[in-house]
């Protein structure tokens, strides 16, 4: 046998295998922040480097970092925002269908589908959005237009065919729901079933036992899950690359093509034709989505942690409440 | 007896048959084995691995070439990585790679650069790749994506930059008496690069010094507009053509597919695209002038060239070599390799494969003088 595995149970080796397994994985996340940073520093540092910089990149339209950079991180948010909008009430409804209304085998194939989702790579997906979506949903967005078209959101001139954010929006969302809708699932699946018996016996309906016990039970994991969703939104290049007709500006016309883009899709755009002030530049970009990503997996850290602090808490005044009813009858 | 005598009598034949088969294979490899040793008395047989970077628009020549290139040197392994003209060049001058394919000409700065990785001497490139550009439109429900719409720069400036908005405007009608009847009261939208490109900065440049002032935007491989849409790589820009009715875009001329194309303005006539007419204005362009280091053949494309049948709306892309390498074999590689490229065959093979245009004898030749240079001196 190996004898790695007959010593103690505490053998050293062990422990130093697994140490330095952990101390590469830190290892190579500070290699990416200082190969960020190293490479996005002399463009961040000379101002006159990155306006020819940009002047180049930008046809001679933008000359300042600021006004490159904001146009991209509004397109980032903007798309992750419509992404989420749409993803999470079929999310939330596909998890809560799974854990409280379908049973047995249509659970489990429920389920399967769904983890099957998450599975298929996002070119597929850009694939699909622009050779199936893209063609086949101008009528709807013309209908929106038409009828909505009082909303900021969905003003302006209908694009054809729909290279829009909404298009974009679209697929973000069909990608980011089975995270949502997993994790949701999940969650609500252990709310213990007294606590939903006990709703159904004082008289509720399904519908108000799942707004009054299911989902405030559930409530951070479906924050957690969230806020994943939005880091592989606010992550995803290739959907957005191959739907999104690009532009740099603030728009938020929904339907009008050639009014936003993402840092994600911008760089994968610029790169291959990029020189090494570009590239430099690019990565400048980078380095802001890394900061957008930290933020807000630092923030579902934090929901989470809260969660099930105050999940305990509950539990052990639940626990508490039950025994000092056992120990007064009356 | 007749079931059996059958049997017999196709066992009899599929034996016949494997025996020919066999005698078949036997035949082609001795015709192989003599042309290879034919070949040797010629050429230098290469043996190893032999790496090029640069444009994307020479993909699928290269591809052709690299393949029929194998069938006389099987042991050189050669690729070539697509990864775009400005990285193929950087690449090229870390001397990571022996050759750059690259769409734009190279700067003074990067051929002084270049000595670095030449033993000293400059590197120089030449044209090995000539496409036309095409106009394509989707205009298939008025019925008009079988005739070519006729365009002149300055309309086509107008189209991409806002100012002509309708199919029916009267300058798209007066240009073309004979269909003004069918162009449809139907929104353009210009459809552009959202990648940088070589392509987009062969058409802007056409734009800007053909259309009379129409362009006024500056040159570059960025789109410098919003107008329109932007699609990634040629295959964006046909995928979002052929989805929508009143598109309009510009692509490598190979990949136009069932798609409508303009005939653009030459002169007094229309032209339409085609590998000849690509070829023409070529041979009818000066030389760059700046491009005057050693071995450098750079053409100074014509766009406002009245040549009857000349199409100006062209992308030349050079291949970027060392007239020395460190290693001979290498040299001698490139040599070979770039010789087989502009060959009558390796022009034809990419025209068969990639829809090029080949490129004429006189050129060959001046590139032939370029190409002699390469491990001549050391």
């Amino acid at each position: 046998m190996n004898p790695m595995f007959q010593a103690s149970p505490a053998s050293p080796r062990f422990k130093r295998v697994v140490e330095g397994a952990c101390i590469a994985v830190l290892a190579f996340f500070a290699a990416v922040v200082v190969f960020l940073v190293l490479r996005a520093a002399p463009v961040l540092s000379s101002g006159k480097a990155t306006e020819k910089e940009l002047s180049t990149l930008t046809s001679g339209s933008v000359t300042s970092l600021a006004e490159y950079l904001g146009p991209l991180v509004f397109g980032t948010l903007l798309a992750s925002f419509v992404a989420l909008v749409i993803a999470i009430p079929f999310a939330v409804g596909t998890a809560l269908v799974i854990s409280q209304f379908a049973h047995g085998k249509v659970r489990t194939a429920l389920s399967a589908v769904i983890d099957l989702l998450a599975a298929i790579p996002s070119v597929i997906y850009g694939l699909w959005g622009v050779l199936v979506l893209v063609p086949a949903s101008g009528g709807f967005w013309s209908f929106l237009n038409r009828y909505f078209g009082w909303i900021p959101l969905f003003s302006g001139t209908v694009a054809v065919p729909a290279r829009t954010m909404a298009s974009a929006g679209v697929v973000l969302a069909i990608m980011i729901i089975p995270i949502i809708a997993t994790i949701s699932r999940d969650a609500f699946l252990q709310v213990p079933s007294q606590d939903k018996e006990a709703a159904l016996a004082l008289g509720a309906t399904r519908w108000e036992m799942i707004l009054a016990v299911v989902m405030p039970a559930g409530r951070s994991a479906v924050m957690a899950s969230i806020l994943l969703g939005l880091g592989r939104a606010l992550g995803e290049t290739m959907a957005v690359l191959m739907i999104l007709s690009p532009a740099s500006g603030y728009s938020v016309h929904l339907l009008e093509a050639t009014q936003n883009q993402t840092i994600a899709a911008n760089i994968a755009a610029q790169f291959p034709e990029a020189d090494e002030n570009g590239v430099g530049l690019l990565i400048a970009t980078g380095v802001v989505l890394f900061i957008i990503s930290f933020v807000v997996n630092a923030i579902a850290q934090k929901v989470v942690a809260r969660g099930e602090k105050s999940e305990k808490h509950e539990a052990a005044q639940r626990h508490a409440t039950a025994e000092s009813g056992e120990g007064n009858p009356a | 007896m007749q079931i059996n005598a059958l049997r017999k009598v196709s066992a009899v034949g599929i034996i016949l048959a494997m025996a020919a088969g066999l005698s078949a294979c036997g035949d082609n490899q001795t015709t192989a084995n003599a042309a290879a040793q034919e070949n040797h008395g010629e050429e230098v047989q290469l043996k190893g691995e032999f790496a090029g970077s640069g444009a994307s628009s020479q993909k699928s020549a290269v591809d052709a070439w690299i393949a029929r290139f194998n069938a006389n040197q099987p042991d050189a392994t050669i690729a070539y990585d697509p990864s775009g003209s400005g990285a193929g060049v950087s690449t090229f001058l870390t001397g990571a790679t022996l050759w750059a394919g690259t769409d734009a000409a190279l700067t003074s700065e990067q051929v002084e650069q270049s000595k670095k990785v030449c033993e000293g001497q400059t590197a120089f490139d030449i044209p090995v790749y000539i496409s036309p550009i095409a106009v394509v439109y989707n205009l298939k429900n008025a019925g008009l994506n079988d005739t070519h719409v006729n365009l002149s720069p300055a309309t086509i400036a107008q189209i991409f930059n806002g100012k002509i908005t309708k199919w029916n405007d009267k300058k798209i009608a007066a240009e073309n008496p004979k269909i003004a009847s069918k162009l449809p009261d139907l929104n353009i939208t210009p459809v552009w690069r959202s990648d940088k490109s070589g392509t987009t900065k062969n058409f802007v440049s056409y734009l800007a010094d053909a259309s009379d002032g129409a362009w006024t935007y500056e040159v570059g491989e960025n789109w410098p507009n919003k107008i329109g849409m932007g699609a990634k790589g040629t295959s964006g820009i046909v995928s979002t053509v052929s989805q929508a009715e009143g598109t309009i875009g510009y692509v490598d001329a190979s990949q136009a597919g069932s798609l409508g194309t303009a005939a653009i303005k030459v002169g007094d006539n229309y032209v339409p695209y085609s590998a000849e007419a690509a070829a023409k204005v070529v041979d009818a362009s000066p030389r760059d002038k700046d491009a005057t280091e050693k071995g450098r053949v750079v053409i100074d494309i014509d766009h406002t060239t009245t040549e009857s049948g000349a199409y100006p709306l062209v992308l030349v892309s050079y291949d970027a070599v060392c007239p020395v390498y460190k290693d001979t074999q290498d040299g001698e590689f490139v040599k070979q390799w770039l010789s087989y490229v502009v060959s009558e065959e390796g022009q034809s093979t990419a025209a068969e494969n990639a829809g090029s245009a080949p490129m004429s004898p006189a050129l060959r030749s001046d590139v032939l003088k370029s190409i002699d240079l390469i491990g001549s001196q050391k």
